[in-house]
């Protein structure tokens, strides 16, 4: 039938031709970065930077470091892992799919976060966190998921050396990496949660509420390893090595990461 | 505003119909020309995506497809061909996950035909072929057309899955529902807000067009 063919002919022409102006978009291999969200706004400007030095080009892909492990062991296509978590690099190098055993790059804090309005201080010590928990006024309280986000664990740690972690039960809002538990943080759905300094510290985060560092010796060092996964690019080699520069770690500084300990 | 994943999720949902529109339409019109004692398990099967939540999908598409499969790591070795975390991967899951979409408004439309037209053009000497092609299917178009387009804008939508076997890589497969996804994480809101309109005005737009289209069509008949 003509008049069908008719409709249809197009139809699958311009399917087709679609199809034939996008596919490039996925055929090349640029060096993909997969990266702790811990680092969402730090390593934006040092990979901006980096791109302008060097000509190179970089994919930046966040999330939270226990999935990125998981989906490296199963065949992901990312060129340089940074974690949050050194066990997670280390887990990956026996399992043979790195380079080496990787390279610490920063040492992340944690503290506490709360939005305008909320009942609850910013209170490094978690005192004002504990009243809060006896008086009714706290109702939700957002922390990473501790069974695969490393920011999650230091602060399950943290509010254990409080003596919380019990009561806190059934107030927890879990983000799933640190990036989500800040934004369910100063939602303004939650009287705050425990984030990372280097996003407290970013322009965007920072006018949404009040930080304040909780002590490091409560938890175990956030030391923050990075690793190249074998076949990476010579772009994803040169951005491991630039990293290690002053220039790299001033930024990363500035963001609110402390220097590795070697 | 995320062209790029706009581009890759506008890319996936054409040939996810490509692929799926042949397979749909002869399952489609199987189904609803043939009576069987085991048909309602095998059209429990096609709904099953449908009622099934994303993620156990995702698990196991992970699960069996993954490099750490048989299937997966043989596909590797042998093909060199990944099967996650890369498009390939997207469209596999994209295209089990749509059957219930294209399957179910295509066997409608064919069950709504009389069979008596059938037998008539076969008595006036049409083979099976042309019997489809310009009997069968001009009635059938308009549930043909919402199928196409109920899977088309299912497929922008789809998240669960890509979320568990895309890995959001800028792309490959970080598709317009996931990149919303990391805008509200990324405390871009005003990213988000863009896409999730112009999703939101897209499917009204096409799911629209396509039931004004086939009220015409039927009026037509």
């Amino acid at each position: 039938m003509p008049l069908l063919r008719r409709r249809l002919g197009p139809w699958f022409a311009a399917a087709a031709m679609c199809l034939a102006a996008l596919s490039p978009l996925h055929a090349q291999t640029v060096a993909t970065v997969a990266a702790a969200s811990d680092l969402k706004f730090a390593l934006e400007e040092v990979a901006a930077r980096f791109e302008k030095d060097t000509g190179h080009e970089l994919r930046l892909v966040f999330g939270s470091s226990g999935h990125f492990k998981t989906q490296i062991l199963q065949g992901a296509p990312f060129h340089l892992y940074m974690s949050a978590d050194e066990a997670f690099v280390h887990a990956l190098a026996d399992a043979g799919k790195t380079a080496d055993r990787g390279r610490r790059y920063a040492r992340g804090r944690i503290g506490i976060m709360v939005p305008p309005g909320s009942p609850l201080k910013a209170d490094g010590r978690l005192e004002d966190l504990a009243a809060a928990l006896k008086d009714g006024r706290l109702q939700k309280f957002a922390i990473a998921n501790p069974e695969h986000a490393p920011y999650g664990a230091r602060a399950r740690e943290a509010l254990q050396h409080a003596g919380l972690w019990d009561a806190m039960q059934g107030k927890l809002v879990l983000g799933e990496n640190i990036s989500q538990a800040a934004q369910f943080a100063t939602s303004g759905s939650t009287q705050g949660g425990i984030i990372a300094q280097s996003l407290a510290l970013a322009p965007s985060v920072a006018k949404l509420g009040r930080f304040q560092l909780i002590p490091e010796t409560w938890h175990q060092p956030l030391e923050q390893r990075m690793v190249l996964v074998q076949g990476a690019p010579p772009a994803a080699r040169a951005f491991y090595e630039y990293l290690s520069t002053p220039g790299a770690q001033q930024i990363m500084v500035r963001y609110g990461f402390a220097l590795p300990r070697d | 505003m995320d062209w790029q994943a706009l581009a890759l999720s506008l890319e996936l949902a054409a040939v996810t119909l490509l692929v799926l529109l042949p397979g749909g339409l002869w399952l489609g019109r199987w189904l609803a020309n043939t009576r069987f004692a085991g048909k309602s398990w095998i059209e429990a099967v096609v709904v099953l995506p449908l009622v099934l939540p994303p993620t156990v999908l995702g698990y196991y598409l992970l699960v069996s497809l993954g490099g750490a499969s048989p299937v997966g790591a043989w596909m590797q070795q042998t093909l060199g061909v990944q099967l996650t975390f890369n498009f390939l991967g997207l469209l596999i899951a994209s295209v089990i996950f749509n059957i219930p979409f294209i399957v179910q408004p295509v066997q409608r439309a064919f069950e709504a035909i009389p069979r008596a037209l059938g037998e008539a053009a076969a008595v006036s000497g049409l083979s099976a072929w042309q019997t489809f092609w310009r009997v069968e299917l001009p009635l059938a178009w308009p549930g043909v057309l919402s199928a196409c387009v109920l899977t088309f804008v299912h497929t922008l939508g789809e998240f669960g899955v890509v979320l568990m076997v895309g890995g959001s890589i800028p792309g490959e497969t970080r598709t317009i529902a996931i990149a919303i996804y990391d805008r509200v994480q990324s405390f871009d809101l005003a990213g988000a807000n863009q896409m999730a309109l112009l999703l939101l005005v897209f499917s009204l737009l096409a799911v629209g067009a396509s039931f004004f289209a086939s009220a015409k069509l039927a009026l037509r008949r």
